[in-house]
């Protein structure tokens, strides 16, 4: 029977379709802007109801049972640690810094896989993320490789977000963005050494060659 | 400096990663980092195996889902990152859609009486209790202020495991009647819930 596929954005979000249903649907959200944008609310009400559910806890084995089968399928946990020590200590000391990787993250979900400029560079050996203030991050490689996530709107018509790496008093252009709703990522387009500050401010449509405004969000200097 | 290095650093333990938000661990769990599984799991797993053990209605299989969502947690950590969802509804959804696919599997519905009666329940032991007790608390609340219908189709629906065409059969209702009470339903208690500061945004 051929039904409206708006009408199974709610029975989809509750897993109520047999599989055939499930994937005509599926075909029809990949074309349907409206259905994605209504399943991401109902879903997020669907899962609500997962709380409703009353239950004891979980046997403790289950846990161990979990990470063994996790840790025993990515032979590169060993090498895990001495990351951990990187992003663990700093993100310790500074809950800014865990607020600028939630904004962060959150630019990670409004990217398309591939695109992840900052997740790329996070996966980087003894990457760190360095706080913008509260408006986002700096995430830089122990090479210099550096992705910023901000949180700032559209520049005005006429206008840019232009990125900058400032060394010894002289600023260095590092690529173009034009804001958007959520976050923005923008790979910088120079190495970001120790010692520099990377900063944006909003320029005229095409950038300049020196900041001419005082930064919207800057790093401290990197260390 | 070698010395400094494995002098110093105490062990890291899934403490230090506390104040981590549910989408950082997740970002971290994409680089194959399983304390921020661990951590994760510390979060969720009660929410979930209280979800899978009402779905499922079995410990063995309630544990099999959660296992299974938790290893798809994982293995497709990196395809959170291109959706636009919380990491706590995209976790819940991944458990729910395991203990959905195997009761089905095992065609454990059948049979079950339409009305379930109240089980005992042991105390849960899990660290977030807590908040999970203040969330259960909001949520059941948010049920109650549903229409007894758009209730019963959301319960049947996610807590059953039913498909529409199960529902539409079993109520002796047109299938139309049932999408349209789980739409409003659903709806609705996106609403409740959102008015009651449980369901924010994704961040």
């Amino acid at each position: 029977m051929a039904a409206d596929p708006h009408s199974l954005v709610a029975p989809y979000a509750l897993h109520a379709l047999d599989d055939e249903e499930a994937h005509a649907f599926e075909e029809h959200l990949a074309a349907c802007e409206r259905c994605r944008e209504e399943l991401a609310g109902l879903r997020e009400a669907a899962a609500g109801m997962a709380y409703g559910a009353e239950g004891p806890a979980p046997p403790p084995e289950l846990k161990e049972r979990i990470l063994a089968q996790a840790r025993s399928e990515r032979p590169n946990v060993a090498s895990l640690p001495a990351r951990r020590r990187s992003w663990t200590a700093p993100l310790a000391a500074a809950a800014a810094i865990a607020a600028a990787v939630a904004i962060a993250v959150g630019a990670w979900a409004a990217t398309r896989p591939g695109e992840n400029a900052f997740a790329h560079v996070l996966s980087q050996p003894g990457a760190r993320v360095v706080s913008m203030g509260g408006r986002g991050a700096l995430a830089v490689a122990p090479d210099g490789e550096a992705a910023i996530a901000l949180n700032v709107p559209r520049a005005p018509h006429g206008r840019t977000y232009e990125a900058w790496v400032i060394r010894n008093g002289t600023a260095q252009r590092a690529g173009l963005f034009g804001g958007r709703d959520g976050t923005s990522v923008l790979k910088i387009e120079r190495a970001a050494p120790t010692g520099s500050v990377v900063a944006v401010t909003l320029e005229r449509a095409g950038g300049v060659d020196r900041p001419t405004q005082k930064p919207l969000a800057e790093t401290e200097a990197i260390s | 400096m070698t010395a400094l290095l494995t002098a110093t650093p105490p062990p890291a333990t899934s403490r230090d990663l506390a104040h981590l938000s549910d989408e950082a661990l997740l970002s971290l769990v994409a680089s194959s980092d399983d304390q921020a599984l661990a951590e994760l799991y510390d979060r969720f797993a009660g929410v979930a195996y209280g979800l899978a053990l009402r779905i499922l209605r079995d410990e063995a299989l309630a544990q099999d889902a959660v296992q299974e969502a938790f290893l798809a947690v994982w293995r497709s950590a990196d395809r959170f990152l291109a959706e636009r969802a919380k990491a706590s509804t995209w976790i819940l959804t991944l458990v729910h859609r395991r203990a959905v696919d195997l009761v089905r599997r095992e065609d454990r519905r059948r049979g079950e009486p339409l009305e379930r009666a109240a089980e005992p329940v042991a105390p849960s032991t899990t660290e977030d209790e807590a908040t999970i007790g203040y969330e259960r608390r909001v949520v059941q609340e948010a049920l109650r202020q549903l229409t007894p219908e758009q209730r019963e189709a959301l319960e049947l629906g996610y807590y059953g495991g039913l498909t529409q065409s199960e529902l539409a059969e079993r109520l002796g209702q047109p299938l139309g009647t049932i999408k349209s009470r789980m739409f409003t339903g659903l709806s609705r208690l996106r609403d409740l819930l959102a008015e009651a500061g449980l369901e924010g945004s994704y961040p």
